[in-house]
């Protein structure tokens, strides 16, 4: 019987597993392979024997250094931060059910909209001279920051970058906290008034470790997320990946400009034989 | 601490939907001290009476006073209030001492004394070996009690329990509410729980308040309740079996049930509605009396022999039968078949006007 139930489900599970072998466990294992190839063409396949030095060439690359740190400031600044704010607003919502569906559409209105879309609208809102940030510094009689003209700091570029990254992660996270906040019991929170607690200790001891199995799933999905961060540096300073060419660039990005570039050089230098493109 | 509500009402509304009088109009005073059960099937408007107290509901209309002091638009956090809910809504990541150590630090007690006044109170409610256990880890008798000392121990000036027994088994169901009589004796606190099940709040209240459909039917000592129901809805609230409904009239200051002679009254000459306890009913020998019938079916449990017995008026299958109860004495040996002639104790024997009121 227990056999028997084994390979039924083996069965089942067959087309995803040969689909992922093919599609994600075969390249990354190749890839990892490759990694070791000595003078590898990816048209032709072919290769001289294995090396180290594609690690060498990489880990001296100045690129490489800025993407890594880049990339990494990206994460562990935006998931936090977005997260935080998100669970603020999840209560906020909580707390106000009769507008609560008209926010939650707004708040969801970024998730469904185009990355590069919001992000040349923050681009634009970034603007030294008509941008709403500095419109809005001004009242409180702050000098205009230079967030992404040619000459800006990278501080006040990835300054930039996080609070569109930040906003754009808000949507999801809102979704899944106040649908989270809605399975956790209302007698908690009468328990916790009677027991005359704060709104304050409310949020912390009872909202967020009920809601902490949520909290951990956000935090390791936007990490994934937040170290693939790609579109945002697109969306937000166009090809040049930065104010100043590549000064905004992330690994993904590095990934991408390495690859093209030496696709680019493949074709310049590789005479044209169509049936190895299937290889 | 006395609870005193005036004109207290609450009424729930939803759209498209007639209002639901909840609570509608009542008065009612609960004495300082006591363990009082309010008593109600479902829909009564215990539970919202209840929540009123504790100020988690809003009343509509009405006041209410702990002592000399209205607390009517006090809110909950600072009525002073132990809350037990039926679920008892333990913080179900925190431990048992960090539960019950949850509403102390809220109220700001320096920790040394919060740390001894748990472990106190852990002893009061003989929990003090549980400290260190989640709440999932506990029995839920040990649940219930985590929530009693939880709610006691920052000294409420009234301790309010919702239902606190119906998520026990029966066995932990007689234990427990021995526990609650303990404590409630012990800490002197005034209590008002809440319950639907007549047994549990006879045993263990000093006064039950008897509801329905918002409104106070009865209020008295349980057994002074039973023994002379107000209306016919407490007659049969209270009791099990059932209190025995039996048409009647009095004619000539006799009372007849079924056309047969029950007993005798001052009252005058009316149609009624005759109630008589399953206990009330006693084998006469002597085979004199009026009140007569043949037995239909006959259990035997332990001292107690019950009597079942059909009367007219049943045109339907056999559920829909009409009969009645009649508790004896095991010592008549009485078999289905057997026509029985009975007498009726008149303390047990309750007569209502047509609308149900006590005559």
């Amino acid at each position: 019987m227990e056999t028997k139930n084994n390979l039924r489900a083996w069965i089942y599970l067959a087309p995803l597993l040969i689909l992922m072998g093919i599609f994600t466990f075969y390249p990354l294992i190749n890839a990892f392979i490759i990694s070791f190839y000595k003078d590898y063409l990816p048209i032709s396949g072919t290769a001289s024997g294995l090396t180290l030095n594609n690690f060498s060439y990489v880990f001296r690359n100045q690129l490489f250094w800025a993407s890594i740190k880049n990339t990494f400031v990206i994460a562990f600044v935006s998931v936090p931060v977005s997260i935080i704010i998100s669970l603020f607003i999840s209560v906020a919502l909580k707390n106000i059910p009769k507008l609560k569906g008209f926010f939650q559409t707004v708040f969801f209105l970024p998730y469904v909209t185009n990355a590069i879309a919001i992000g040349m609208a923050f681009a634009f809102l970034f603007h030294q001279d008509y941008g709403l940030f500095n419109v809005i510094l001004g009242w409180f009689g702050v000098d205009g920051i230079n967030w992404i003209g040619g000459t800006s700091s990278w501080i006040a570029q990835m300054s930039a970058l996080l609070v569109y990254t930040v906003w754009s992660g808000l949507a999801f996270k809102i979704l899944v906290f106040t649908s989270g906040m809605q399975n956790i019991d209302k007698q908690y929170y009468d328990a916790a008034k009677i027991d005359s607690a704060s709104k304050w200790t409310v949020f912390k001891r009872i909202t967020v470790p009920l809601l902490s199995p949520l909290i951990l799933y956000i935090s390791i999905t936007s990490m994934i997320g937040a170290l693939k961060a790609y579109n945002s540096v697109i969306g937000l300073f166009g090809t040049q990946l930065g104010a100043q060419p590549y000064s905004m660039i992330t690994i993904v990005a590095f990934v991408m400009d390495i690859s093209i570039n030496y696709l680019k050089f493949l074709i310049l230098v590789t005479p044209l034989r169509p049936q190895s493109f299937f290889l | 601490m006395e609870i005193r509500m005036n004109n207290l009402t609450k009424i729930f509304s939803a759209k498209n939907k007639k209002d639901v009088h909840a609570v509608d109009h009542i008065d009612l005073v609960i004495p300082s001290g006591k363990l009082i059960g309010l008593l109600g099937p479902s829909g009564c408007g215990k539970s919202t009476t209840l929540y009123l107290i504790a100020g988690l509901l809003r009343q509509n209309e009405g006041e209410i006073y702990f002592g000399e002091e209205e607390v009517t638009e006090t809110p909950p956090e600072k009525r002073g209030i132990g809350l037990v809910f039926q679920n008892y809504a333990l913080y179900p990541h925190m431990t048992v001492r960090e539960n019950i150590l949850f509403p102390l630090q809220n109220l700001k007690i320096e920790k040394q004394e919060a740390l001894q006044r748990t472990v106190e109170i852990a002893e009061l409610v003989g929990l003090q070996e549980m400290l260190d256990r989640k709440p999932k880890e506990l029995s839920g008798g040990q649940q219930q009690r985590v929530a009693i000392a939880r709610a006691l121990v920052k000294k409420p000036r009234v301790l309010l329990l919702d239902e606190p027994l119906s998520n026990l088994d029966a066995r932990l169901r007689l234990q427990t509410r021995e526990e609650i009589k303990r404590i409630q004796r012990e800490t002197q606190i005034t209590t008002v729980f809440v319950t639907h099940d007549q047994e549990e709040a006879m045993s263990i209240s000093d006064e039950i308040v008897v509801m329905k459909d918002g409104v106070i039917q009865q209020m008295g000592e349980p057994q002074h309740v039973y023994n002379f129901p107000q209306n016919l809805f407490v007659a049969k609230f209270l009791g099990s079996p059932q209190i025995n409904i039996f048409e009647g009239e009095i004619k000539n200051k006799i009372v007849y049930a079924n056309g047969m002679k029950v007993g005798t009254s001052k009252k005058p000459d009316q149609q009624v509605v005759v109630g008589i306890r399953p206990e009330g009913f006693t084998v006469d020998s002597t085979k004199t009396s009026d009140f007569h019938y043949v037995i239909d079916l006959v259990e035997t449990i332990g001292r107690d022999t019950t009597l079942i017995i059909e009367v007219e008026g049943n045109d339907g299958s056999l559920l829909d039968k009409k009969t009645f109860k009649a508790i004896v004495d095991a010592d008549y040996k009485i078999a289905a078949g057997d026509e029985i002639y009975f007498n009726i104790k008149p303390s047990k024997m309750h007569l209502f006007d047509t609308s149900g009121n006590v005559l």
